[in-house]
């Protein structure tokens, strides 16, 4: 794959905390998601057994993944369904394209599809003549924008209204100036109602396949997906093969999860069960693999194929909150973007491990128990041995390593380093080459190390160990404090 | 009254086998020595050995693993012969106990140490048992919960888990007498430290900073603790280069009886065109 | 296109085997009980913007709906509750399409569920089931003695053996994709009440 040349996320990153207010106002908004799933996973006592069982079902079924496959294929092939494989991308763009031509559709609506951002599908279809329509308010906003959503369930949640009710009054006519959410959401109404009832067919992502019955199951909360699959006779869902689950009954797991997780809701508006098409209607579902069955031959990372796409890791992220999605320059930002990414193509996307401060929360959040910050520092490593960890770094953690295996070198250099700090005059440490007193002091350079501390208190205590070893009392008292 | 001598002769026979992090060594020697004393109030024979250096957590957070090797064996094989490791460091902790079988897998030694090493308040609390710690401390505490120690070590619950646990660090301090904790809007939110990332990612690791200490500010904190020194120096930096009205200390100089000092006297910053 | 399907799974089954966790046979777990599940439900349903009334019997729904303006300012009403009349006869219509213009849809929910304010429905026996999105309001009528607690209770009670639709519906439809105001009717029905009837 051709990847695009684009900034590193630390790049990316500092551009967007140059504008502090807006990234604060971000950092906000995600924030004030990521309580209202705290205020959700509160009410349910049970939670943590249900993050357990979620992540054991969904290990099981990874590792029976190619049995579960065909399981669900014989059963929606059962139901009436079509069901397609794709390899990659390409094929799945074409598998879809023919779909469409073959039934004669020239008109499409499309609900949120990570898999179909992914695959790049919308610009495919354009190029063969057939129109799409991205049906998630958010993903609209961004499509109309032409630009990618900056989170994988609030597509445009980087967007200020003012920019929207622009945005709108150019393209739409609305009302200019007119920035109240209400008014705005109307008129997308209005004007997405125009074209559902003239598609000739509607695409859609997958939340969960069950293996069992040959179902796909879809979570919206604005409804876009099924008006958009049950007006057109023709439904295309897409799905990644890690979709699957084995049994409908588990999906009571998955659906207690996936809402609160995601936006702090008890569940989303609309939980859709799809099993074969509608009489006298078509239902195809394309499976695609696309880069996933290597990551699961990758003992490191291959329980990231567990995730459910609710995006609570973004909403947890301080980095995510602070740098925006785009900054990823992947389809999935943030903590789980950054294992998915460099497994497409190290190369390009080998700075998203780095984005991270290890700070553990992602993995917290996770409903099905990814270790999300652990496969983040795991990437790391297999970056500095494909030699993709800048040759500065790798260069200056050796040379440290050398210093550090000798205890008198370490001391001498502690020594000079912290007598350099403190005479040296204060442009000399602050400067452009010190990231770090950029916006932050250094701390003040004591004379003396704890080591020499330690050893002169020992020397005026005479040679004694600083223990008191004798005075120990007769009573062996209960040891709680 | 006091904790000492309520121990049994084999918790006092014991030796502890300090491990004071490079840049605590190096940055901050009284964080060390206040380590010693709690230890040493405790009638606790604690040794430092002079050998060791740094645990290796640089080197393996930036990938380079291979650095990071003889560093690790190096450490198993200096703290050998204690019966337990204590250290004034969550994370330099969890790199031992978590981290360290990336490096050196099964190696018996490595599993040996692993199970007597210590973060310094989860060694009073589990080891020793304690659960409270008496003094004074009469300021209003923000305890910033370092994310190592939080979510590595679980030295307390954290916000995002639906389970409680043991409160290791500020169970611990509440013994204090006069201490008061300030309530924070985001209680366990990171600082942005993350290691390498303070200078890779400046521009992020600042805000978050920042961040910290504006929640800090406006819960009152005049004192601001945490169990990682690296945590405190990267807010401290911006505490000192903002002049804000903080005073920042570890928490076994708290619990060693140490009383807070602002850290930026105009002394102590040189102007800038000298 | 048969070859991309055994290429992915025969790739699939030469990787070396991963650790299989047991699928635990039945999912079962120490899972919440209301004390008062109406109280439960009602809450929750409000909370997601929809509404929940208790009634004695089917015989009071219409009167509860008349006292809507915009169930009297009705043009185009489709019900499947018995009592409540229809405008039209659904099977009638061909296309779809042609229900664009539908005002209310009353009908029957299988069961509900406190946890979450959700509503189980299906297609059954129903020609049109863009009608659940299409409508302006949405009614749905559920007996009391078919309000459970989890969605663990919810699944048992559910089959998927032959093709057919079913889904949760909590609330009416919603976005909040811009910066995070609830705007109420994003592009399904823009009210959603439920009648919870007691007997």
């Amino acid at each position: 794959m051709n990847a695009p040349v684009h900034k590193e996320h630390a790049e990316l990153a500092s551009e967007f905390v140059n504008n502090r207010q807006r990234a604060k106002w971000h950092d906000s908004s995600l924030w004030f998601v990521r309580q209202k799933r705290d205020r959700q996973t509160q009410t349910i006592p049970e939670w943590e057994q249900l993050r357990s069982l979620a992540s054991t079902i969904k290990q099981h079924t990874l590792a029976k993944l190619p049995y579960y496959l065909e399981e669900f294929e014989r059963n929606a092939t059962k139901m009436g369904a079509v069901v397609h494989w794709a390899r990659d991308a390409e094929e799945h763009n074409r598998i879809v394209c023919d779909i469409l031509k073959n039934y004669g559709a020239k008109k499409i609506v499309k609900s949120k599809s990570m898999l179909t951002e992914e695959c790049h599908l919308n610009p495919f279809l354009e190029q063969n003549g057939i129109e799409v329509v991205d049906t998630d308010l958010g993903e609209w906003i961004v499509q109309l924008r032409h630009e990618p959503p900056s989170h994988i369930v609030m597509p445009a949640i980087h967007i200020k209204k003012q920019e929207i009710s622009e945005l709108f009054h150019e393209k739409l006519g609305t009302e200019e100036g007119n920035s109240d959410p209400t008014y705005l959401a109307r008129e997308a109404r209005y004007h997405l109602r125009q074209k559902f009832v003239q598609a000739d067919a509607g695409i859609t992502g997958v939340n969960f396949a069950v293996a069992s019955t040959g179902g796909v199951v879809v979570c919206t909360n604005e409804g876009n997906a099924d008006l958009g699959v049950s007006l057109p006779k023709l439904h295309i869902a897409c799905m990644g093969i890690e979709k699957l689950i084995p049994r409908s009954e588990d999906l009571s797991v998955f659906t207690r999860l996936l809402g609160r997780s995601a936006t702090g809701q008890p569940i989303t508006a609309y939980t859709s069960h799809f099993h074969g098409p509608r009489p006298g209607c078509q239902l195809h579902i394309v499976i695609v693999d696309n880069g996933r069955s290597a990551i699961r031959a990758s003992q490191d990372f291959q329980n990231s194929l567990n995730c459910i796409r609710c995006g609570a890791c973004m909403n947890t992220c301080p980095v995510y909150r602070r740098s925006g999605g785009h900054s990823y320059s992947n389809v999935v930002p943030g903590p789980i973007g950054s294992i998915l990414a460099p497994s497409q193509d190290p190369k390009s996307h080998g700075d998203l491990p780095f984005a991270c401060t290890l700070c553990g929360s992602c993995s917290d959040v996770c409903p099905v128990k990814i270790d999300i910050h652990h496969q983040l520092l795991t990437w790391r490593r297999e970056l500095a041995i494909k030699k993709i960890v800048p040759w500065t770094k790798r260069w200056s953690m050796s040379m440290a390593s050398i210093v550090l295996k000798h205890p008198w070198v370490y001391s001498v250099g502690g020594k000079v380093a912290r007598l350099a700090l403190r005479v040296m005059p204060r442009w000399m440490i602050y400067n452009g080459l010190n990231a770090w007193g950029k916006q932050r002091d250094l701390p003040p350079a004591p004379k003396k190390s704890f080591r020499e501390l330690y050893r002169q208190r020992g020397n005026s205590n005479g040679q004694e160990s600083p223990s008191h070893k004798t005075n120990v009392s007769n009573g062996s008292k209960d040891l709680k404090g | 009254m006091s904790v000492k001598n309520q121990f049994s002769r084999a918790v006092l026979a014991m030796r502890v086998g300090l491990f004071i992090p490079c840049y605590v060594d190096q940055f901050y020697p009284d964080v060390g020595m206040a380590t010693v004393e709690v230890l040493e109030k405790l009638n606790l024979e604690v040794d430092f050995p002079a050998e060791q250096t740094c645990c290796g957590q640089p080197m393996l957070n930036t990938g380079c693993t291979s650095a990071a090797v003889p560093l690790a064996k190096r450490f198993v094989e200096i703290f050998a012969e204690y019966d337990y490791v204590v250290c004034p460091s969550g994370s330099c902790t969890s790199m031992v106990r978590n981290h360290f079988h990336e490096l050196l897998h099964d190696d018996p030694g490595y599993l040996k140490l692993q199970k007597k090493s210590f973060e310094l308040c989860e060694f009073l609390h589990d080891v020793l048992g304690l659960t409270r710690w008496e003094g004074e401390f009469p300021y209003r505490v923000g305890i910033h919960q370092s994310c190592h120690g939080l979510r590595e070590l679980r030295l307390e619950g954290c916000s995002e888990e639906m389970r409680s646990r043991p409160q290791k660090v500020k169970g611990f301090l509440s013994g204090l007498t006069g201490i008061e904790f300030t309530q924070l809007k985001r209680p366990d939110e990171c600082c942005g430290f993350g290691g390498t990332f303070a200078v890779a990612q400046e521009a992020i690791s600042v805000m978050m900073g920042d961040d910290r200490l504006e929640d800090h500010q406006q819960a009152g904190t005049e004192v601001l603790t945490a169990t990682d020194m690296s945590c405190l120096m990267h807010m401290e930096g911006i505490i000192r280069r903002n002049k804000i009205p903080m005073a920042v200390m570890h928490v076994a100089e708290i619990l060693a009886g140490r009383k807070p000092t602002k850290p930026w006297k105009p002394s102590e910053i040189k102007p800038a065109s000298a | 296109m048969k070859g991309a399907r055994e290429e992915i799974l025969n790739n699939l089954r030469k990787q070396i085997p991963m650790e299989t966790p047991a699928l635990p046979e039945v999912i079962q777990g120490e899972w919440i009980r209301y004390a008062n599940p109406v109280e439960q439900f009602a809450n929750l349903i409000a909370g997601v913007g929809g509404s929940c009334q208790t009634v004695a019997n089917r015989g009071e729904i219409q009167a509860r709906l008349e006292s809507y303006p915009e169930y009297r300012d009705a043009k185009r009403i489709y019900s499947q509750v018995s009592g409540i009349p229809s405008h039209f006869d659904l099977d009638a219509i061909d296309q779809p399409q042609d229900l664009e213009d539908l005002d209310f849809v009353i009908y029957p929910g299988q069961f509900a569920i406190a946890e979450n304010g959700a509503v189980w429905v299906t297609d059954q026996g129903l020609k049109h089931r863009v009608i659940f999105f299409i409508t302006q309001h949405l009614v749905l009528v559920v007996e009391k003695k078919d309000l459970l607690h989890t969605m663990h209770e919810a699944y048992a009670r559910i089959e998927f053996q032959k093709p057919g639709f079913g889904l949760f519906i909590s609330g009416p439809s919603k976005t909040a994709d811009i910066e995070q105001s609830l705007v109420i009717g994003a592009h399904g029905c823009r009210s959603m009440q439920v009648y919870l009837v007691e007997g």
